[in-house]
């Protein structure tokens, strides 16, 4: 049963086009990856379905409602969280009162101060610096459990490890199974296509706001990935 | 590890000291000071009332209203309606002051929240001129040339003059302690991390689930509210007024302006500094007539050129000190 899914999903930025049309199912506990080319669209997609982007409302339907039109914090509230691109901490909050933001939404689940010290269990001892004096990776983290603490059935990820060092790349795709684990599905934007296939379920490569493969990842070509990623 | 965390610093606590002391010796001002610097007092806190609510209204909230006298002249006005037409204590409506101030906001914030930016800020503008506008038609309390609040009224507050001062004088002291503190709160609660949030990144605070719009309706409302008992205590210690003086940009929001700008907007310290770096310009320099607005300006574009977080933003982030505790430090 799909929990999210677009239905030809257009998105613009005033006279520009960047979606044409975008079909993207993710079903319950599913993790799925999104790559592409710079400028393929991955972004936008992401910005469309968290509402930052305003859609037709039928474009977008969650647990069979149509949700395209709803503001980002009437989508947040349910049950579908962001970390974005950068992370956008707060920088005059601590790393808790950061995570304090993220429960606003006031969702109940398992996700706590506590749960997420223990996911990341490296934050504890930064919990009350500013989010600005850590390092890149910690940043992530702080940017991954403040969307958990509004407990999301859906967490999207975009560009999860982009600029990260690889020890902290591989902190946090170790972190993903315990995340999705706990009845959350996830839907990553990643620039490593190696990373992409063998972390999640499934994949959807985009070339200019069109999607130019799907499919399992376990299953993929590589010839043919390469093939739908230049978009021939 | 284990590690304390404090907001409070010697500073804060060195602050909060002094601060009583001198909530002490302003309460005790009635016995001390002449009527001159009663009146001065008194003046001052109404404008760092005024101030205080403009930084949490543009440095906290983000909404830059040039617009704010419209909610001074409303509470003016209405003091002076309900006090000589219906024949009710002056101070003791201040309070209801508040709540209408409120509740004409609602409107009026619909209306204006619908323009962003600079467009708001203008927004604003036009609907002050629109209450003012609408003042000069009721005849009944003067039309354009305003009226005076007639000497039964006065005498209601206090039989001679110099225990009328007084009360309004502690009225006056009494509001502005009651901003400080609702701003102090406000900054401390739920939803001021959602304003700090809002502040730092509206979109990552929105896509997390905060309600922009409503957050900012809130502060909105509030401080119109607060601006309003202002502006009725403010008309109060005049005695007199006029469309033209209660509405005026000038006086309520332009020095407003400046106030919080050069102390330090998004700081409670800054509309400190800022109002008593602004008496001390204008009683030093009103002797001088125009050219005291001009030093004004020159203070104003050297220190936004200098310092663009106004003076407190400066020493703050020179010495590393916050008076009032809001952000957390570990120890």
């Amino acid at each position: 049963m799909p929990m999210l899914n677009t239905q030809g999903l257009t998105g613009h930025y005033g006279d520009f086009q960047a979606l044409f049309g975008l079909d993207i199912t993710v079903g319950k506990n599913e993790s799925v990856s999104l790559i592409g080319a710079n400028g393929a669209g991955k972004t936008t997609t992401m910005r469309a379905i968290a509402g930052l982007l305003s859609s037709p409302a039928h474009m977008i339907q969650w647990k069979e409602q149509s949700i395209g039109n709803l503001r980002a914090d009437q989508v947040a509230k349910l049950g579908i969280a962001m970390v974005p691109e950068g992370r956008q901490l707060f920088p005059s909050l601590s790393v808790e009162e950061n995570l304090k933001i993220g429960a606003q939404s006031a969702r109940s689940g398992p996700w706590k101060l506590n749960s997420v010290y223990e996911l990341f269990p490296m934050l504890t001892e930064h919990r009350h610096k500013p989010s600005t004096s850590l390092s890149g990776g910690q940043q992530q983290m702080v940017a991954i459990g403040r969307a958990l603490m509004s407990n999301p059935e859906i967490i999207l990820f975009d560009e999860i490890s982009l600029g990260l060092a690889p020890i902290v790349i591989k902190q946090i795709y170790t972190a993903l199974p315990e995340i999705v684990r706990d009845g959350t599905s996830a839907l990553i934007v990643e620039q490593d296509i190696k990373k992409a296939l063998q972390y999640t379920d499934r994949f959807y490569c985009l070339s200019e706001g069109r999607v130019t493969l799907n499919g399992d990842s376990a299953n993929a070509d590589q010839h043919d990935i390469v093939q739908a990623y230049f978009g021939n | 590890m284990s590690v304390t965390v404090t907001r409070r610093s010697n500073a804060s606590t060195i602050f909060l000291i002094v601060a009583l002391l001198a909530v002490v010796l302003f309460v005790a001002a009635p016995w001390w000071a002449g009527r001159a610097e009663l009146r001065l007092f008194g003046e001052f806190f109404l404008y760092l009332g005024l101030a205080c609510l403009w930084n949490l209204l543009a440095g906290y909230a983000g909404l830059v209203s040039v617009g704010q006298q419209a909610y001074v002249g409303f509470g003016g006005y209405l003091l002076f309606a309900l006090a000589i037409h219906f024949n009710v204590h002056p101070l003791l409506i201040v309070p209801v002051i508040a709540l209408l101030g409120a509740a004409i906001s609602v409107p009026v914030g619909l209306l204006v929240f619908r323009l962003h930016g600079a467009y708001f800020a203008i927004g604003t503008w036009v609907v002050a001129e629109v209450f003012r506008l609408s003042a000069a038609q009721i005849t009944i309390l003067g039309g354009g040339s305003g009226t005076s609040l007639p000497v039964s009224v006065v005498k209601s507050i206090a039989q001679s003059r110099s225990d009328r001062e007084s009360y309004v004088y502690w009225a006056a002291l009494f509001l502005v302690l009651l901003i400080v503190s609702i701003s102090f709160a406000f900054l401390r609660s739920r939803q001021g991390l959602a304003l700090t949030a809002i502040r730092d990144n509206e979109q990552a605070a929105e896509s997390l689930g905060i309600n922009i719009s409503r957050t900012k309706f809130l502060v909105y409302v509030l401080t119109a509210a607060l601006t309003a008992a202002l502006g009725a205590l403010i008309f109060l210690q005049k005695l007199r007024i006029s469309p033209d003086a209660a509405f005026n940009v000038n006086d309520w929001t332009a020095f407003v302006i400046f106030i919080v700008v050069i102390g330090g907007i998004g700081t409670l310290e800054g509309p400190i500094i800022g109002t008593l770096l602004f008496f001390l310009l204008r009683e030093s320099l009103a002797d001088l007539g125009t050219f005291y607005l001009m030093i004004l300006g020159v203070v104003a574009i050297v220190i936004m050129i200098r310092a663009p977080r106004g003076i407190w933003g400066f020493i703050s982030n020179k010495f590393g000190i916050e008076l009032f505790p809001i952000t957390r430090r570990v120890l």
